[in-house]
């Protein structure tokens, strides 16, 4: 496959530099990207703030209510709007994503550690593949938000429990998409190659295995961040999630449910602002499959 | 055939184990006790420790989790403890509820969800198509409880069309209360249905018994349907069984926002005040119609594919014969 997209652009090029050409022929996944480091690095920048400001900022601008201002709707000085509690919703909305993002993040990354752990083992060793399985089998039985609830309902809504029932609820997704491509690599000619050279099993899974089943795990890390944002979201507007005042996405829209008849724009811009990530998420997503995937290279 | 969904269901009861335990030991691990709800804050600690003995709380927890399994089997799921009225009734008496709202979704997700996706899929690249794709996207990455409180504000709020709680007692106002919910829970569902179709439509428009059916001089319509769609329909029917099982577990989001009174909503209050019983009947409704949908998806493969069909039928054969058998009749009959 490497061998025939080289030929085909007329130079060599490794795996890593052949998907980013074709990734970046997708204009709309590379303008999502940029936008959503863009917001990466806005989203960084409020622990920035909060560490030079002491907080100060947090405290008087996004967590301080002025009740006289309340539901005021968007003009200039406030693009978004004011909330319930007459806070800027621009702010809050800025403050809000770091816990999307980052917590989402999180998840993710701790999943596709477990779960690929897992998968690798129960792709490569037989005896193992049954039992991990079976668990992972039984975890997918179980709809993600209602494992994430049943985690969170138990052990309480600190920020911690809420990574830790996502990360769960994500792992076996990623021992599957790990499992299903080590079990393809295994049989390719050059893991037989490696173990007639005397490699160690940890030397194979290492060297060769997880790199070849790199692709699939990175389309998958992408779209899992954007059901993890969805569940941050959706655990915080059932009240099991990040709790008000702290301006995370899905609370907000949680509190504006009560304001609904009043106020259209508290309701509408959280929201938006969790569809437009998650969306971002999904057409890089998308992007990454296309070109990481063999079987459309032309 | 018969052999096969026997072992299916029988698969179901480890699965079934599995999730009832975990759920099980999760809520027992939760640092509180059941009996302050049951009895308030008020009560004395003598009553409370009768209450405890009664419930069997004393216990250790593979103890209560074996007498807990042995009820269920005698087909008791325990009282709940914030109503003290019998779980299965409660849960029996809203499922009706999440059934109808679950079906409308589906009728509506897969109406439009299909036809979409093949007109996107024959069109590739048109207008509508690029429209449908970018649409399905949006619909796809949209948390479904904002949609659901868009649709309130527009028609409940603004237009006054339809109602924005709960659920009508005579038929026009049932259907009328109907609409924003299934279209809430519809939408993203029709996304993905649509998105599945297409890409995999797609796929089988390049084979070359399409290019053979056309060449035979068979209507366009035709093709479309009875060669396309009927090999493209696999994907379509695995993740509309998916959806559809989830569905009918209860969306506990989509339930509040509209106040519908399903089991959604009903586990939504469990896990509030930590009602155990009422939790783990709630599980155990969602895992087996999660799992039954996936088994009526495995055997509605074989209705649509008559090389699935196949397979059931020489399984014993290609038994004896190991895997590179079963291969060889695979493509034999294909």
């Amino acid at each position: 496959m490497k061998k025939q997209a080289a030929a085909a652009s007329g130079k060599a090029r490794s795996l890593g530099a052949d998907a980013w050409y074709r990734f970046k022929k997708n204009r709309l996944a590379v303008i999502s990207l940029i936008f959503l480091c863009l917001m990466i690095v806005i989203a960084f920048s409020t622990f920035i703030i909060d560490w030079a400001t002491d907080s100060s900022f947090y405290d008087a601008k996004v967590i301080a209510q002025d009740l006289r201002r309340r539901l005021e709707p968007p003009s200039w000085e406030h693009p978004f709007g004011l909330d319930e509690f007459g806070r800027d919703m621009l702010l809050r909305i800025i403050w809000g994503a770091r816990y999307s993002l980052f917590m989402g993040m999180a998840a993710v990354f701790g999943a596709t550690l477990l779960g690929g752990f897992l998968g690798a083992i129960s792709g490569y060793y037989k005896t193992a593949d049954g039992i991990i399985m079976r668990v992972m089998d039984i975890l997918l039985a179980v709809p993600t938000i209602l494992l994430a609830t049943a985690i969170v309902a138990a052990f309480g809504t600190s920020k911690v429990n809420l990574i830790m029932a996502i990360l769960i609820s994500q792992t076996p997704t990623f021992a599957r998409v790990v499992r299903a491509s080590v079990l393809t690599v295994k049989e390719q000619e050059y893991i037989e190659a490696a173990k007639a050279m005397g490699a160690s099993d940890m030397h194979i899974i290492i060297k060769y295995i997880i790199p070849n089943s790199l692709s699939p795990l990175i389309v998958q890390c992408t779209m899992s961040v954007a059901s993890a944002i969805l569940s941050i979201a959706s655990l915080s507007f059932i009240g099991l999630g990040i709790q008000a005042p702290m301006p995370e996405w899905g609370a907000m829209l949680s509190n504006a449910r009560t304001y609904i008849r009043d106020s259209w724009h508290i309701t509408v811009i959280p929201g938006a602002a969790i569809m437009v990530t998650i969306l971002m998420l999904n057409i890089i997503g998308d992007g990454l499959r296309d070109a990481l995937d063999p079987r459309l290279k032309n | 055939m018969i052999k096969y969904i026997v072992k299916r269901l029988l698969l179901l009861i480890p699965v079934l184990i599995g999730v009832t335990f975990f759920v099980f030991t999760i809520l027992s691990l939760a640092p509180y006790d059941p009996v302050t709800v049951i009895l308030g804050d008020g009560a004395t600690e003598e009553a409370m420790e009768n209450m405890r003995e009664e419930l069997g709380l004393n216990d250790p927890l593979l103890v209560r989790y074996v007498n807990y399994i042995w009820d269920l089997l005698h087909g008791d799921f325990g009282k709940s403890y914030k109503t003290r009225l019998p779980v299965a009734d409660q849960i029996l008496s809203r499922f009706p509820n999440t059934i109808l709202l679950a079906s409308c979704s589906m009728v509506i997700a897969i109406v439009l969800g299909i036809p979409l996706g093949i007109l996107s899929a024959k069109k590739q690249y048109s207008l509508l198509d690029n429209v449908a794709t970018v649409g399905g996207l949006i619909s796809v990455s949209m948390p479904n409880f904002w949609l659901g409180l868009l649709l309130v504000i527009l028609f409940a709020l603004k237009l006054r069309w339809l109602p924005s709680q709960g659920m009508g007692e005579d038929p026009v106002s049932l259907i009328k209360s109907l609409i924003l919910p299934s279209i809430t829970l519809g939408t993203g569902i029709m996304a993905s249905v649509m998105r599945m179709t297409r890409s995999s439509v797609l796929e089988t428009m390049r084979q070359d018994y399409i290019s053979t059916a056309r060449s035979k001089g068979i209507a366009e319509s035709r093709v479309t349907v009875r060669h396309m769609l009927k090999n493209a329909l696999i994907p379509i029917i695995t993740i509309s069984a998916l959806q559809f099982g989830h569905l009918l577990g209860g969306s506990m989001l989509t339930e509040t926002v509209f106040s519908w009174p399903g089991v959604g909503r009903y586990m939504l209050d469990a896990i509030k005040t930590k009602d155990t019983p009422a939790i783990m009947g709630s599980v155990i409704l969602m895992s087996v119609s999660f799992s039954i949908m996936n088994l009526l998806a495995d055997i509605l493969y074989a209705f649509v594919d008559p090389r699935i069909k196949s397979q059931y039928q020489t399984k014993k054969k290609n038994k004896q014969k190991k895997s590179p058998a079963e291969d060889g009749g695979k493509e034999a009959t294909a």
